[in-house]
């Protein structure tokens, strides 16, 4: 027992909750905005992955760190295209294509490191962002460690939470990704275009990915590796159900969520060889199932969330 | 009162489907403050018009001309902008957003920072009290009644400054009193300067509330009348083309009872579908179930179709008690034939063949230790397409190339060709067109006189007068009690859709 | 530009589309095999004589074609219900891990004639048993079974890494985690001799023509496919949505289980962590690319065999990444998707 309040207690958890939440905030949001416009994008795993190689490989060739950051979230967008065309002009099953782009997004992403670093004893590094202490508010007792030494695309991943839940409910831009969302139709008749809409969400919602997968590789790493994402993608997908499709709630829920990772991660070591590790890294995919059995049932889901959209037919 | 500058001029307007030619060199002109009516069947190409003067469609010919300024074709922003408005039929609202958010959609620039939602609420508030139109700009849309949601979509036409209304269908899911009351609202909008178009294929109401009527057949304007100056029945002439009678039903002596219902409560979802219901179904005659669309019909037929458990209450089947729930497979080895309400959900799995929807719901008796007799499905499939002349189709093809009406045909024959004791028709002829609905209505009289009981769930009084023997209407979930047809009239009949005979029951007891 | 859907279906176009679908991603990858500097024609052709260039590379295209078949079909038969059953991974490992588990612990000193089908069926069982969790999550809780399929993919390796970690760990293998060996006796017997080649092989080409009689002939086939098409229909009609789910999750977890346990009995003798190159994943692909046929699985699972085995040859030959397969094999559901589009409705201007 004493054990579980040492973690709680200790600064460095708390630190870690931010940096596990980061690519999780990211990718919750990128995949919240896809749905809000009617779109399940479930290329988010292989986008991912492919952000994460893409930002990594620039920053090795020589970019800088916001540069990287920047091409694995165009990069992203361009997958995210690539998911448009096929579910919104070619109005092809959501979960299909999606699937498709995962296993063409991870596989390219793979060949594409392989071509670029050839196979070397230990993986090729680069310097990854560094912490930034906030003045002030990083020098308060346990809160400042806790919170407020945090790499800069934290700090981004948090405000672009903040910007998300503005837009969506705030501006007509955001009512116009939701009324797209519930009925397209009626999008259309009051004189904006729904395909349009769709592809501009699903664009900038895969750009995200592309950053969360970057943030692996050029924050929390500092290395690319095969498989690296670890079905992070699909736990977003999990926590836009949990969150109600709310971009604030996806912020919170991600933490939640990161909370729980942490506080295993740290209580594995504590345990030592106790219990098998595997047990503990089990946590997070079941929790993930345990919150969408909770949720789906009450979550208001946008109701043309996987109806393709085709102009003249109902 | 009406002035003679047209506000809006269709102009040689012709649109081809495929092979179809919805619209062939429609012109028509509508004047400030009046209301013109579009009459015309299903597939008289209305629909496909309206859809051109929004922009929803591109016509291949012809020009809109609004105000003599010629409108671009294809965009519905510019319609929007020409100050035309659309009531579509089915709603075009988003049940999750509120009743502002639905109305504001789209007419702030997209990239504007913030949406101005004091002004718009006002704006809002401000029409809706000029016309009469009250609703919470807060309530979420989906918790409002189907008469409430025709408001909020009223109130988004207007809340674009639309000059030319156009209503499509308006009171298909109206009782008769909204009806009324949507009419008064309709001629207060005229008396101030808008100018309505609406469209229907009601003559009465085309009457009541029209200044002036366009007549479409077939994709052709064929006839244009002053209200004053016509009657109905040359109005049904025009619009059918032919005299296309439907059939009557005749004089008969019902026999025993064959379905009865006693306090049969249905909960759905939390929500009390159908509350103590009571009726009797003889065989041999037709029993009518009245009533607007959304007041418990849809349970009513699921119930008796067996997709759907009672929470309460009796029913007794050829006399006796049903234990538990009905079972689809029960229902359909017990002789009740069953037509859904909505025939392309429900009633046919449009991606299989004809032959395999024909026996699907029969499978147990065409198949043998678990494989499928296709042979004998096939020629099941053949009989009905023979014998109930189900036309675009052979036993092989896609269920989906079959138009409406034959699709009505092919699900009508699979249900009546083996003479079942029972037929459950849930709004047997909803959109089908006059032909069809004859043919339909022939059907069901034809059943009638071989000895089948008919439960006819319908919300369209025409048809219910014309083929039941005992009529009840169905409001909120409550069945009235039965009237004989020769009681029945439109005018007693709209009361009791409205639920008047409720207030009577109370002080009777 | 818009799309109209096409009212009949020529049946050449439709044959045709997989064969459209996989030259499009061929020539789709032979771009980045291009800019990888290769001739990429020499590349294709080493790709074909690797996998079938000689007697012992056709046998190992076959032997690894054949829990792609098995998982192919997991897919196929799910997906055709419209029961998204993306965990062929997950349910493959499960099956792999009892069947390891059943033989070393309990059934290994059975004869084969026993042994061999009892294992064959505990390993499916598995795999049911993963697949009717998220199914009874589904009918319960309305929860999408796409992701949690996916999810338990995850927790299924980390359960099978744990156990070769643990209770079922080799103490032969020098620390490595592999799990414990299956008996003799479970081995699946050869095809080929000197080869990997094994009854396997004949069990998924025979489960596939059942399969597809099942689909064709059977009234579960026909219920299936209606509550696929359109389940308020299928309800309507009469078909016990659920039950009838219930069924096609057991088959489909089955047979990917059963691909886990075939690819153990066939093939390595015992479990580890990388004992699927992702079958289960190439599996969704194979069904897309078969348009969900049964008999089309096997041809399908056979193309990505050869795009597997030919591309290892290659790679080392030509030093283009071997996972220029993976990137054709992924581009080709992404084809074919298209290419079933096309069929189902034309452009008009």
């Amino acid at each position: 027992m004493s054990a579980v309040l040492d973690i709680l207690a200790s600064a460095g958890l708390w630190a870690a909750v931010l940096r596990i939440a980061t690519p999780l905030i990211l990718g919750t949001l990128g995949a919240l905005l896809c749905e809000r416009s009617g779109v399940l994008n479930l290329g988010i795993e292989g986008i991912m992955t492919f952000g994460a190689m893409i930002g990594w490989l620039s920053v090795y060739n020589g970019a800088d760190l916001w540069t990287g950051f920047l091409i694995a979230a165009l990069a992203g967008g361009l997958f995210g295209a690539l998911h448009a065309l096929l579910t919104v002009t070619l109005g092809l099953s959501q979960h299909v294509s999606g699937l498709g782009v995962t296993l063409f997004a991870s596989s390219f992403s793979y060949y594409v490191f392989r071509l670029a670093v050839p196979v070397a004893g230990s993986p090729p590094t680069i310097v990854p962002f560094k912490p930034i202490a906030i003045p002030g508010l990083s020098d308060l007792p346990f809160i400042g460690p806790a919170f407020f030494v945090q790499t800069p695309p934290t700090y981004l991943a948090i405000l672009l939470a903040l910007l998300l839940a503005y837009v969506v409910f705030r501006t007509p831009l955001g009512l116009a990704i939701r009324m797209t969302g519930e009925n397209p139709h009626a999008a259309e008749a009051q004189g904006i275009n729904p395909m349009a809409v769709r592809y501009g969400a699903v664009i900038a919602g895969s750009a995200l990915m592309g950053m969360a997968g970057a943030f692996l590789t050029l924050s929390a790493f500092n290395s690319f590796f095969p498989t690296m994402v670890q079905g992070r993608g699909w736990i977003c997908i999990a926590l836009v159900v949990f969150s109600s499709w709310r971009p604030g709630r996806a912020l919170v829920g991600a933490l939640l969520f990161a909370f729980f990772d942490g506080f295993q991660l740290r209580l594995q070591t504590t345990l030592g060889g106790a219990v098998p590790y595997q047990l503990f890294l089990m946590i997070p995919y079941i929790l993930s199932i345990a919150a969408l059995a909770v949720m789906a049932r009450r979550a208001r889901v946008p109701q043309a969330l996987m109806q393709p959209y085709r102009r003249g037919e109902r | 009162m009406t002035s003679p500058i047209p506000v809006l001029d269709i102009v040689g307007v012709s649109k081809r489907f495929g092979s179809n030619l919805a619209n062939d060199d429609i012109s028509l002109s509508l004047a400030k403050g009046e209301i013109l009516a579009l009459l015309g069947e299903n597939g008289a190409g209305k629909t496909t018009l309206m859809s051109i003067l929004f922009g929803h469609y591109v016509q291949d010919k012809g020009q809109v001309l609004i105000d003599g300024v010629a409108l671009p074709p294809g965009k519905p922003r510019a319609a929007i902008r020409a100050g035309i408005g659309m009531v579509h039929q089915h709603f075009s609202l988003a049940a999750n957003l509120t009743v502002l958010e639905n109305v504001t959609t789209g007419t702030e620039s997209l990239w504007s920072v913030a949406s101005r939602r004091s002004e718009a609420r006002e704006k809002l508030l401000a029409i809706s009290r000029r016309f009469g139109l009250t609703v919470d700009p807060d309530a979420r849309l989906g918790d409002l009644s189907v008469g409430e949601q025709q408001r909020v979509e009223i109130l988004k036409a207007l809340y674009n400054d639309a000059r030319i209304l156009v209503l499509d269908e308006p009171t298909a899911v109206l009782t008769q009193v909204e009806a009324e009351t949507l009419f008064a609202t309709l001629k207060d909008m005229a008396a101030q300067g808008l100018s309505l178009i609406f469209i229907s294929h009601k003559l009465d109401e085309v009457m009541a509330a029209a200044d002036r009527i366009v007549v479409l057949r077939g994709g052709r304007h064929v006839a244009e009348r002053r209200a004053k100056d016509t009657s109905k029945a040359e109005l049904a002439e025009l619009m059918v083309g032919r005299t296309v009678t439907r059939p009557v039903r005749e004089a008969s002596t019902p026999g025993e009872i064959v379905l009865e219902a006693a306090a049969v409560s249905v909960r759905a979802q939390g929500v009390d579908v159908l509350k103590a219901v009571d009726f009797r179904l003889r065989a041999g005659e037709v029993l009518g179930i009245i009533g607007v669309s959304g007041n418990g019909q849809g349970a009513l037929a699921q119930l008796l179709s067996g997709t759907l458990a009672r929470t309460s209450g009796d029913l007794i089947l050829f006399g006796t008690p049903v234990e538990d729930r009905l079972s689809v497979a029960d229902v359909v080895a017990s002789g009740i034939g069953r037509i859904p309400e909505d025939r392309n959900r429900e009633g046919a799995i449009g991606e299989m063949a004809i032959w395999e929807n024909a026996i699907l719901e029969r499978v147990a008796d065409y198949s043998r230790r678990g494989l499928v007799d296709r042979k004998a499905g096939k020629a099941f499939a053949s009989r009905i397409i023979d014998q109930f002349d189900v036309r675009g189709g052979t036993p092989t093809s896609r269920t989906r190339l079959l138009s409406g009406g034959n699709m009505q045909k092919l699900i009508l024959g699979r249900n009546l060709i083996n003479r079942p004791r029972i037929l459950l028709a849930a709004q047997p002829a909803r959109g089908l067109d006059e032909g069809a609905v004859a043919a339909v209505h022939e059907r069901i009289l034809e059943a009638r006189r071989a000895g089948t009981a008919v439960l006819l769930i319908s919300e369209d009084l025409d048809e219910v007068m014309a083929l039941a023997d005992r009529i009840q209407a169905i409001v909120g979930g409550r069945l009235s009690p039965p009237i004989t047809a020769e009681e029945a009239s439109a005018q007693k009949l709209g009361l009791m859709m409205a639920g008047e005979w409720q207030a009577e029951q109370t002080h009777a007891v | 530009m818009r799309f109209e859907r096409r009212e009949h279906r020529p049946l050449a176009l439709v044959l045709l589309t997989p064969v459209m679908a996989i030259v499009a991603a061929l020539a789709l990858s032979g771009i980045l095999i291009a800019i990888a500097g290769a001739p990429v024609l020499e590349a294709y052709w080493r790709i074909l004589t690797g996998a079938f260039g000689s007697r012992l590379s056709t046998t190992e295209t076959l032997t690894r074609a054949t829990p792609l078949m098995l998982t192919g079909l997991a897919a196929a038969v799910a997906f055709r219900a419209r029961l998204w059953n993306i965990g062929a991974e997950g349910q493959l490992y499960l099956g792999a891990i009892a069947v390891a588990a059943a033989s070393s612990h309990l059934l290994g000193g059975l004869p084969a004639a026993i042994q061999i089908p009892a294992l064959l069926a505990i390993g499916a069982l598995a795999g049911m048993l993963l697949l009717l969790v998220p199914l009874w999550l589904r009918l319960r809780f309305s929860v999408d079974e796409v992701v949690t399929t996916l999810l338990l993919n995850f927790v299924a390796v980390l359960f099978v890494s744990m156990l070769i970690d643990t209770v079922l760990k080799d103490p032969t293998a020098f620390g490595w985690p592999q799990s414990q060996s299956v008996a003799d006796a479970a081995m699946l017997p050869k095809l080929l001799a000197r080869s990997r080649l094994h009854i396997g092989l004949g069990l998924a080409v025979v489960l596939a023509f059942i399969l597809q009689f099942v689909q064709q002939r059977t009234v579960f086939g026909l219920r299936s496919r209606a509550a696929g098409l359109n389940p308020a229909g299928a309800v309507f009609a009469g078909v016990p949505l659920g039950r009838t789910l219930v069924v096609v999750a057991c088959i489909s977890g089955g047979l990917a289980g059963l691909a886990g346990a075939v690819e153990v009995m066939g093939v390595k003798g015992y479990v580890t962590t990388d004992l699927s190159p992702g079958y289960g994943y190439s599996g969704i692909v194979v069904a897309m690319l078969a348009n969900l046929n049964p008999l089309g699985v096997v041809l399908a699972a056979l193309f990505t065999a050869t795009m597997f085995v030919g591309a290892d040859g290659m790679s080392r030959a030509m030093h283009i990444p071997s996972y220029i397969a993976d990137v054709t094999v992924a581009l080709s559901l992404l084809t074919m998707l298209t290419a079933i589009f096309f069929t189902q409705y034309r452009i008009r201007r």
